[in-house]
């Protein structure tokens, strides 16, 4: 008969003998500062964010909804919304497009002074937007640099819509950019390569390889810049002329009422505009998040 | 310094990590906790320094209770996966971080460095960053980081996992050489069982959350208490086969197995390692004899000094692999090449029966 | 952020073309911009352009606002960035997303119905209008209020800088540290600060330009009381508004000069901080070779 080393049942482990009795507790944090790091952070979120914006969104609500209607719908305000969505609609389709062309020069291209065009992309991120807007309409005007061209072709720059569309673009190109070009450098260039071993064009390869490539990430600059265009201020301030009706913007019909201490319209604007902003912030949120995962 | 850890439980969520989880470790003893991830081991450990806190259960210290005492009062010297060493400070300040929290004196600071350094033979290197380091000398910054403050329990989490297997090697051999020299208790975590049993004095070899033993290395790999641990440990051949009568059978091969002596048959697996296997060439005498199986040869490969035979036995479809040292195997008088017949003898076996209602 | 190019040829013609293009869009869209700032603004002279500046006293005052202002909020935003950061990047808690989105209501919100909000709670018919009044304090229509909407504006910029960086380097430096005895004061200064200190620097520098050029908030908030409340964006419109366009340049210029620096401390910046994280990989994939070649003789 052949020996065997040793066997036993299937054995949960080995019985250790039962002593002190075993306790259920509270975990502790391994790492220090929660408290402090909780207590400074929540007392800014809500002092800062939460508060100031809920007592907005309470004091509108404390119209009642006829009241808030009334007060938010408003020929002047309707027009005011037009032009705010309309034009910064069309800022960001305008950034979108002309980022798409920048970021795929930028990120695919090899030339001199390269580095200095990517750095100039940032300017409007830290360019004060009144500053840009007072230069674009000294820009823009009869007198200006390109005004002088440009008023005599019926180009009005200044004090137009079209001065709006063009403020907006500068300052939300940055944002169109800045999404686009990590996602034109990291693609898979032997894709492209295969596709033209086969025998496309280079037309044919951008649009049906590249493009479905990068789209998610165009959307995205899309929506952040549209994000970006619709809350600017500053510079819309200078070049717009801010006509009632023809190109006043929202935020502007806002600080309008409050002077004239129509606490209740401006509230109500106000609230139409935050809401936007949010619904907005919201799909950003939503579109960045599936562009990180594709990314993985 | 001593450790007793009394039924720890710890869950992340829905998912339990250590249940009920009970370990001594005597005072000076360097123990190894070897299993697959996801055993619980590496939270076992952690828990041990203060790095994680159980939901169940205690840990003592030389009989000192200090579940609730935080990582930083536990004295233990913790040595992590990957190192964590201070990037932005300088060995030497890496080292020394642990007594400067403790405000030692600067000269006391600067000769217990260097005694580290010394230690860990890393001499003259204490001004480079560990960006400039190998892995290895890494990893023995990190250790005498750990070691600077004296603790009185050395803890290390997988130590050689991220190095090249060369580094591994002669890393191992001079930890040890360590350990004898300084006799500090130490617990490390590995799922290496080359590792574990070439460092350690014991083992404790866990899965799903659980200890499956707990033993001298020999102890593990001879006696291995359940399934998971012989077949986690080194290779296996399972097979099904019966118990009645104090014996266990294997394809009709009888088996000494006195802790069933009871008459009615039962299923029971039978776990057969390749290297007490023994190859003869096929007669008639050895059949009748009904010691050995026969079998037909389907693959044979040679691994350094030891030849791999893969058999087919008669009668079964299942696969049997048999490890002999490639100086035996060329002795047999048998060629040994596919199709060629072989009689396959177990030297030892052992047996587990399953059924969580039978009990020795 | 300067890039690695995948890139290839620059001398086809349709590379050239499109180089044009984009040189071209930047050009009409911002270079030509930024450089009809300092021709305007100098445009009479330095002397005219020095007495714009220096010898208005609402001017003066202005610059003088902005550059006191600006920093506090800005440090107010540092305390809360790292506070922010080390909350959300090293523990789990429940609200911890939502949390994160309020960080980044700030950016999505227009800054004009922030200043409504801070002016609906501190004005003098806001909720807390009675109170102020009685303790005479003064908030809208005066400093601290220009502060609290400047902080309001510039809050993500510091915190949404720190949280990545954190999360990448990870807890293990920071346990370590815990481990060897050390406090949390202890933790944070010798082992977290060192490791962000770069992508707080970009932090910093981002939300002082943002303080700095801050205007919509700003203008509600502050009642736009010349000599008083309004910062350097505010006289720049005051100015413009009052047909003096050579001295409005003249203030412009010195912020988009503010918004050069800006750049340039951005730049160099990002460059430490690629640098860092390069030299991280390739001592990574160094010291792998060097196990290979090195018997580590010390090994004994």
């Amino acid at each position: 008969m052949i020996a065997i080393a040793d066997s036993s049942a299937f054995a949960a482990g080995p019985r250790q003998p039962a002593s002190a009795a075993p306790r259920r507790r509270r975990h502790a944090a391994v790492l220090p500062g929660f408290g402090t790091s909780a207590a400074i952070t929540s007392l800014v979120v809500l002092s800062l964010v939460v508060f100031p914006l809920a007592v907005l969104v309470l004091r509108a609500a404390s119209l009642g909804p006829a009241g808030f209607f009334e007060a938010a719908w408003t020929p002047r305000s309707r027009a005011a919304y037009a032009v705010s969505l309309s034009a910064s609609v069309v800022a960001a389709v305008a950034s979108s497009l002309l980022g798409l062309l920048v970021a795929w020069v930028l990120a695919r291209i090899e030339f001199p002074g390269r580095r200095l065009l990517d750095a100039l992309v940032d300017v409007p991120l830290a360019l004060p937007t009144a500053v840009a807007g007072l230069v674009y309409s000294a820009i823009y005007v009869k007198k200006g640099w390109l005004g002088q061209w440009l008023v005599p072709l019926g180009i009005q720059g200044a004090y137009s819509y079209l001065g709006i569309v063009l403020v907006l673009v500068f300052v939300s190109l940055p944002f169109a950019i800045r999404v686009v070009q990590p996602v034109i450098e990291s693609l898979d260039r032997d894709t492209e390569e295969a596709a033209r071993i086969l025998g496309a064009s280079r037309t044919q390869t951008f649009l049906r390889v590249v493009l479905p490539a990068i789209l998610p990430a165009v959307v995205t600059g899309f929506a952040l810049s549209l994000a970006r265009a619709l809350g600017e201020y500053g510079s819309v301030v200078f070049i717009s002329g801010n006509m009632p009706f023809k190109t006043e913007i929202a935020p502007v019909l806002i600080v309008a009422r409050l002077e004239e201490f129509a606490y209740a319209e401006a509230t109500a604007i106000a609230v139409v505009l935050l809401g936007m902003s949010i619904a907005l912030l919201v799909v950003v949120n939503a579109l960045q998040q599936r562009l990180a995962r594709n990314a993985q | 310094m001593s450790i007793h850890v009394r039924e720890i439980t710890k869950s992340f969520g829905s998912y339990r990590a250590l249940d009920s989880v009970s370990l001594d470790v005597p005072d000076g003893t360097l123990l190894a906790l070897l299993g697959p991830s996801g055993s619980g081991k590496t939270t076992l450990l952690r828990i041990i320094a203060g790095l994680e806190f159980p939901d169940e259960g205690l840990i003592e210290e030389d009989g000192e209770d200090i579940t609730e005492r935080h990582a930083r009062q536990r004295e233990v010297g913790f040595v992590f996966q990957h190192y964590a060493l201070f990037r932005h400070m300088s060995v030497f300040e890496n080292i020394a971080f642990g007594l400067r929290v403790r405000k030692t004196p600067n000269d006391e600071v600067r000769r217990r460095v260097e005694e580290l350094l010394h230690l860990v033979r890393l001499e003259g290197l204490g001004g480079r960053k560990p960006s400039q380091l190998s892995g290895g000398q890494r990893q023995r910054v990190a250790l005498a980081r750990a070691l600077a403050i004296r603790p009185k329990i050395l803890l290390l989490d997988e130590p050689f996992g991220a190095l090249d297997a060369k580094v591994r090697v002669e890393l191992r051999q001079w930890l040890r050489r360590l350990h004898d020299e300084i006799g500090m208790t130490s617990v490390f975590v590995t799922h290496d069982q080359e590792e574990a049993f070439e460092l350690a004095d014991r083992v404790v070899v866990m899965n799903h959350g659980k200890i499956e033993q707990n033993g001298t290395p020999d102890d593990v790999f001879d006696h291995p208490a359940t399934p998971f641990v012989m077949d986690f440990l080194g290779n296996v051949n399972v097979y099904h086969g019966r118990v009645e009568n104090g014996r266990a059978f294997w394809h009709g091969i009888p088996i000494d197995y006195p802790e069933y002596p009871h008459a009615q048959a039962r299923e029971a697996r039978v776990y057969l390692r390749p290297h007490e296997l023994e190859l003869s060439p096929p007669t008639a005498v050895a059949n009748r004899l009904g010691t050995s199986l026969p079998a037909s040869v389907l693959r044979v490969s040679r691994a350094g000094a030891i030849t791999r035979v893969a058999c087919q036995p008669h009668g079964s479809d299942q696969e049997l692999h048999v490890d002999i040292p490639t100086e035996t195997a060329r002795h047999l008088q048998i060629n040994l090449e596919p199709g060629a017949h072989v009689a396959i003898t177990p030297r030892r076996a052992r047996v587990f029966i399953p059924g969580p209602e039978y009990v020795i | 952020m300067p890039a690695k190019p995948t890139t290839t040829a620059s001398s086809t013609p349709l590379s050239v073309a499109l180089v044009a293009a984009a040189v071209g869009v930047v050009g009409l869209l911002i270079v030509v911009p930024l450089a009809s700032v300092f021709y305007e603004a100098f445009a009479r002279g330095t002397k005219a352009w020095w007495e714009a500046l220096a010898h208005d006293p609402d001017t003066r005052h202005a610059i003088w606002l902005s550059l006191t202002v600006a920093p506090v909020a800005v440090a107010i935003n540092t305390v809360f960035g790292v506070a922010a950061a080390w909350l959300v990047a090293r523990f789990r808690f429940p609200g911890r997303s939502l949390l994160i989105s309020f960080f980044d209501v700030p950016f999505s919100v227009s800054p004009v119905v922030a200043g409504l909000a801070l002016v609906l709670i501190f004005g003098r018919q806001g909720l807390l209008g009675p109170t102020l009044a009685w303790l005479d304090w003064k908030i809208i229509f005066s400093w601290p209020g220009l502060v609290l909407a400047t902080t309001f504006v510039t809050l993500p910029l510091v915190v949404r800088e720190l949280i990545p960086v954190m999360e990448s380097i990870g807890p293990e430096e920071e346990m370590a540290a815990v481990s060897l005895g050390a406090s949390g004061w202890q933790v944070f200064w010798h082992v977290t600060l060192p490791n962000i200190r770069w992508a707080l620097l970009h932090g910093i520098v981002l939300a002082n330009a943002r303080a700095m050029g801050e205007f919509g908030a700003v203008y509600v908030v502050s009642g736009h009381i010349a000599g008083a409340t309004d910062t350097m964006p505010l006289r720049v419109e005051k100015l413009f508004q009052e047909y003096r366009q050579p001295a409005s340049m003249a203030v412009a210029s010195v912020l988009a000069g503010l918004a050069l620096i800006t750049l340039v401390a951005k730049f160099v910046i990002e460059r430490r901080l690629e640098a860092e994280s390069r030299e991280l990989e390739a001592a990574r994939s160094l010291a792998d070779s060097l196990d290979h070649n090195n018997v580590e003789g010390a090994v004994a």
